[in-house]
């Protein structure tokens, strides 16, 4: 009976061999798929199982963690000044998952990303508690107080971009929400989140991102831009070619100016200063649907963009003459978002240079080991240096003597455009304030910024963007400018 | 085997018994286990375990009087079937505390810590053992219950019918004041006693007295048939108790014995054509079978739905997330799998905490605990202990692969403890059963010659001394 016991054996030992390889398999092969299912509590528990790294903007912790007991989940996020910095830090909830750079840096925060493997090793033989690493923002603590005080109890959002590098210095939105209040996974914080969503004014939507907006007239410094480039008109002090009053092509309608100002044959400067709608409708016409479409794509029109975290993209169309020269003064079908039109003041006032806005400068180690840092990154060149040079002039002389002087500094040269995009049907709803400025000094241009202001003022005849988005700007770059 | 030699000149050496081998193993295996305990305690509390002590000198007193009783009784054993035992056990109950410990099954109303129930089943496993090694002095005193055992196995099978269904198998029998038994266990022993004596007269029968029937050789009715039926019987008691994992143990079993006893490899080709033609009947009339394997087939699909589903895919996850080192003991989330996660899914625990490598390990144990069952066999010198030994073996090597298979995905879930590993007193007093029937066919096996009585003419040969 021998020879059948010894394959019995062989038998016995295939069945355990079929285990073994099944092992190997499961274990090794397909270990991180099954590590990362979504339907793996793992991945949560293991998010909040130690304290999360934290975020720091100007050297100090905006998070914090908090230890909770009651459930699987023994670290609670916590947020200091919370609603000032949500758009930036998104949230991360024990219950809800995460957003924006909570979601998009987990690893780092998390300690858990690959780039830390050798950090995690050498820490679990010298026996330290695991924690998670740091992102280092390149946000300004100033500017931002300056933007979500400046905002108040309005609706709005601030961008603000160092044009020299591309860093994101500000990014506010109003009206905001606190993260805290659901971060943990109680019937309370359940409830507080569905307040938040419930809730008409959107306090979760991150309207410096992912919000577009009709540009209204800010959106002039493009047409100039792109009229300048495609040498429709060359000198900013010499007259165009713009009667008035002006048709709409292919239709009867008139397009007027806000109130009687000089437009007739305005030089580009002149119809900057004035906000001429004649002058920049008809160049935009003149011009035609594809050049625009071109130039604002050199601007970084009509792509997502990501900061890391996803903007919405900002759109110029295709369409038909009227539209087109609609959108000229930014009064069509072209949205765009807060950061894009900081992106726009950024690349005229960095000379021409448009930097890829960033707001994640270093990523640290638990240990505080730099392991990544942000090398700063051209996204092209939407206008020459002189044509960059000449409409700087074009809005220092807004800022200077025209509709933006509520943006003045001392001692500081400023350019900005104001804007009033109305809206709604029959343009029935009141108007979006805006206004896109920089600031200059010595070194440079240290910042350009984006303002809009939704609940424009009630007296639609005022220069809203001036008037309500204008100040807002002037207090957010004099912010960075006293901070350099 | 021995070493002895027929000569007259020069008398029989005696093989070495290793009882000192295995002392000093199962000392290494009480060891590892008081480690794992600390492990647990200094992972979850950052201190010892109370407990630790307790646990440590129960297990070092199961393992120490089960050794005594083997130095004495069955001096001549296989020196690794106690140390591995002893280990699993010892590792089982790390591991089922270390569950115990588990704060999302403290929150449940149904929890009931079962360490200490273990240690105490141990106990009972290992009186067991004693008690076979005492009684048993030989393990062919077996053969003359060949037909009470199946009698008795039978009755045992039955037996759960007439209790009511837990978790969708009828295989428990609730015993007032002792708590719940699962006979199924213990007539896998016993059925494997009468197969082994049946086949043992049977074999030449069944061997050469069969009729060649489509290039097969088939044996007589007569021979076959009773053994056919009762084995028949069993797998009908099981299937309609829907306890699939013992139908597919006994039916592997069966085939191996009457391979191994009738040296026809026909039997192996019979027998995957009646499992395969089984299994597809069995699947296609009960729903609970079908929703097994289902789950087998994607255990994803049926998140949220079907409960076999997602208990296999949280499995899965729990092997996955163990990766090649494991979380350590103590640190994972294998308690996420739920009610069973100390039974059925035990090995999840040890996949998940201590990953691949301590998984290939504890596989390792069983495959050499089955090995040295089969070397046994091998060794045997009377047919009934090959059988036996062989059978139960078989029947050890089923189990740790239908269950192992099941929890990893391999083979659809059926539903049966990993032995010695997993919660559960009738498991862990029947295995120890098992191993010590085991020990006492190997002592048999290598315990040497007697010594040839002195030969008369020896004298005549011897040569001048000096």
């Amino acid at each position: 009976m021998n020879k059948p016991l010894r394959r019995i054996a062989i038998f016995c030992g295939v069945l355990v061999l079929a285990l073994l390889i099944r092992d190997n398999w499961l274990q090794y092969v397909r270990a991180d798929e099954l590590n990362s299912h979504k339907h793996n509590r793992r991945v949560q528990i293991e998010r909040y199982a130690h304290e999360r790294g934290n975020i720091i903007v100007d050297g100090n912790p905006v998070t914090g963690s908090v230890e909770t007991t009651g459930s699987d989940f023994k670290y609670k996020r916590v947020w200091k000044n919370g609603p000032m910095w949500a758009p930036v830090t998104g949230y991360s909830s024990q219950a809800f998952d995460a957003s924006q750079l909570e979601s998009l840096e987990d690893g780092i925060l998390t300690g858990n990303d690959d780039q830390l493997f050798f950090d995690r090793t050498l820490s679990m033989f010298t026996g330290e508690k695991k924690t998670g690493g740091n992102i280092v923002t390149t946000l300004n603590g100033a500017a931002q107080k300056a933007a979500f005080e400046g905002l108040g109890n309005k609706k709005g959002a601030v961008a603000a971009i160092d044009p020299r590098t591309g860093a994101i210095l500000a990014l506010a939105s109003t009206p905001s929400y606190d993260p805290s209040v659901f971060a943990g996974n109680t019937l309370k914080d359940s409830d507080a989140r569905q307040k938040l969503l419930k809730d008409k004014d959107k306090p979760m939507l991150n309207r410096a991102l992912r919000e577009t907006y009709p540009p209204g007239s800010t959106f002039k410094v493009v047409t100039a831009a792109a009229a300048l480039e495609n040498g429709l008109y060359d000198d900013i002090d010499a007259k165009t070619d713009s009667p008035l009053p002006w048709t709409l092509p292919q239709t009867s309608v008139p397009l007027k100016n806000e109130g009687n100002i000089p437009c007739e044959n305005a030089s580009l400067r002149e119809a900057l200063r004035w906000s001429c709608n004649t002058v920049f409708g008809k160049m935009s016409d003149d011009l035609g649907n594809e050049k625009m479409i071109e130039q604002t794509e050199k601007f970084g029109f009509n792509k997502e963009i990501f900061t890391p975290v996803r903007a919405d993209a900002s759109i110029y169309p295709k369409d038909n003459r009227p539209q087109n020269a609609m959108a000229g003064i930014g009064q069509a079908s072209n949205r765009t978002t807060p950061l894009q039109m900081a992106m726009v003041a950024s690349a005229i006032a960095n000379d021409g240079k448009l930097m890829q806005p960033y707001m994640v400068a270093e990523r640290q180690a638990p240990n505080l080991d730099v392991i990544y840092t942000h090398e700063k990154e051209q996204l092209g060149q939407p206008l020459s240096g002189e044509n960059a040079q000449k409409v700087q002039q074009m809005m220092e002389t807004v800022v200077n003597s025209g509709t933006g002087t509520n943006a003045r500094i001392d001692g500081v040269t400023v350019g900005g455009k104001t804007g009033t995009a109305q809206h709604g049907l029959n343009n029935s709803e009141k108007p979006y304030a805006w206004f896109i400025s920089y600031a200059k000094t010595d070194s440079g241009s240290p910042v350009a910024v984006a303002v809009v202001v939704e609940d424009g003022n009630a007296n639609r005849d005022d220069i809203s963007g001036g008037g309500l988005a204008a100040p807002i700007a002037r207090n957010v770059m004099k912010a960075v400018v006293d901070s350099q | 085997m021995s070493v002895v030699t027929n000569t007259t000149t020069i008398g029989a050496i005696d093989a070495p018994s290793r009882r000192n081998t295995e002392l000093a193993l199962v000392v290494f295996a009480v060891a590892i286990s008081v480690f794992a305990y600390a492990n647990v305690g200094l992972a979850l509390n950052g201190e010892l375990p109370s407990g630790m002590l307790g646990y440590g000198i129960g297990l070092a007193l199961l393992g120490g009087v089960a050794h005594l009783a083997v130095r004495k009784f069955a001096p001549y054993s296989d020196p690794l079937l106690l140390p591995l035992a002893t280990l699993l056990n010892g590792l089982g109950l790390a591991l089922i505390w270390r569950l115990d410990q588990s704060e999302r099954f403290q929150a449940l109303d149904t929890f009931v810590p079962a360490a200490s129930k273990q240690l105490l089943f141990s106990a009972v496993g290992v009186g067991l053992l004693v008690v076979v090694l005492v009684a048993l002095k030989d393990h062919r005193l077996l053969q003359r219950y060949t037909y009470i055992s199946m009698v008795v196995a039978l009755f045992l099978l039955i037996l759960p019918m007439f209790f009511p269904a837990v978790n969708g198998a009828k295989i428990w029998i609730k015993i007032p004041g002792v708590g719940t038994i699962q006979p199924g266990e213990f007539a896998k022993i016993i059925i494997t006693v009468f197969f082994a004596g049946y086949l043992m007269v049977k074999r030449d029968a069944l061997a050469l007295a069969s009729r060649r029937f489509m290039g097969m050789y088939l044996p007589r009715g007569r021979d076959l048939g009773p053994i056919l039926m009762v084995w028949a019987f069993s797998i009908l008691i099981l299937v309609f108790e829907t306890d699939l994992g013992s139908s597919l143990l006994f039916f592997g079993m069966f085939v191996v014995m009457l391979y191994v006893a009738t040296e026809r490899t026909s039997w192996i080709v019979f027998g995957l054509v009646m499992s395969a033609a089984g299994a597809v009947g069995v699947a296609s009339f009960e729903p609970h079978v079908q929703d097994r394997v289902e789950a087998w087939l994607d255990p994803f699909a049926g998140w949220d739905k079907v409960a076999a589903s997602e208990q296999m895919a949280k499995s899965l996850m729990a092997f996955g997330s163990g990766g090649t080192l494991g979380t350590g003991l103590g640190q994972g989330n294998s308690d996420l799998i739920g009610f069973a996660a100390n039974s059925d899914f035990i090995l999840a625990t040890v996949g998940e905490e201590l990953g691949l490598a301590g998984m290939m390990a504890v596989l390792l144990i069983y495959g050499l605990i089955v090995e040295r069952g089969v070397r046994t066999a091998l060794a045997a010198r009377d047919p009934f202990g090959k059988l036996l030994a062989v059978g139960l073996s078989g029947s050890f090597a089923i189990q740790v692969f239908v269950v192992a298979g099941g929890v990893m995905g391999l083979i659809p879930l059926t539903g049966m403890t990993m032995p010695f590993l997993a919660a559960g007193g009738s498991s862990v007093i029947a295995n120890w059963a098992l191993i010590g029937i085991l020990i006492r066919i190997s002592d048999t096996a290598r315990r040497p010659a007697p010594a040839p009585a002195p030969s008369p003419d020896a004298e005549m040969t011897q040569v001048v001394r000096p």
